[in-house]
């Protein structure tokens, strides 16, 4: 289990690719550089897309959880 | 820093040809590189006003269109019809709605799975910056006005205009839709 505070949660499940990199985009435009996004998606896709968004703009990725078909990743904004 | 532009040409009209321009142009915004889509040809049809809403599949002459049937219209008939047919029969593409009701059934499916629309993506386009051009010449052999076409469009342009804006950046990249 994830032990990290995050300062907002993206709930992006049921939604499928690009929807979940948009979103994410979006959600860490509203934070502020060191805070950390929570993201939940149960796209497969996104469990690439994802991590490749984070190293395309910056952005680290902690943790990704994966639970009951549930993927979620903690980005933390650069 | 060194720009990267990535554009792409939009050159067919149809729904499933509409998704690939717009998910590569929102997404590779949302990373940051400067994107831009060239509306060419039938490609015009995807930033219509009134045509955007209207994007058809068509059965027929497109042999890989699965049967389709949205989740929620699955049951023990669909399943032994797609069981049997691996798509709808060429054949049947020329009965007159074939295509609306594939289209009617694509959409659904599109939606049950939690897949963006089109406007959507457009939407999704606009926000991320990315810049929508729509191809001068074509507008003119359609008889399409500026005004015909959804807002926040860049001015038209014609190849010249296209190459150099994509030229200028010192990584430029065309994808060809």
């Amino acid at each position: 289990m994830a032990t990290i505070t995050p300062d907002k949660v993206l709930d992006a499940s049921g939604l499928n690719c690009p929807l979940p990199v948009l979103k994410t985009k979006k959600a860490l435009e509203e934070l502020q550089s060191g805070q950390i996004l929570e993201v939940i998606t149960t796209d497969p896709g996104a469990k690439a897309d994802i991590p490749a968004f984070c190293n395309r703009t910056g952005h680290e990725l902690l943790e990704t959880v994966e639970e009951g078909g549930k993927i979620i990743f903690y980005i933390k904004k650069k | 820093m060194a720009t990267e532009r990535l554009a792409i040409i939009a050159t067919k009209g149809t729904l499933d040809m509409a998704y690939p321009p717009l998910i590569l142009a929102s997404t590779a915004a949302s990373l940051g590189v400067e994107t831009a889509i060239f509306f060419t040809f039938y490609g015009l049809n995807i930033i219509h006003k009134k045509k955007m809403n209207e994007l058809k599949i068509a059965p027929i002459g497109n042999p890989a269109m699965p049967m389709a049937f949205p989740p929620s219209m699955q049951n023990a008939i669909t399943n032994t019809i797609s069981s049997i047919f691996p798509g709808p029969p060429q054949i049947m593409g020329i009965i007159p709605g074939m295509t609306d009701l594939m289209t009617y059934m694509m959409k659904k499916t599109i939606k049950e799975h939690g897949v963006a629309d089109i406007p959507e993506l457009i939407e999704a386009c606009k926000e991320a910056d990315v810049k929508l051009i729509p191809c001068q010449m074509t507008m003119e052999l359609f008889g399409y006005k500026y005004e015909d076409l959804i807002d926040g469009l860049e001015p038209p342009a014609g190849a010249a205009t296209f190459i150099n804006y994509v030229l200028e950046a010192d990584k430029p990249m065309i994808i060809f839709v």
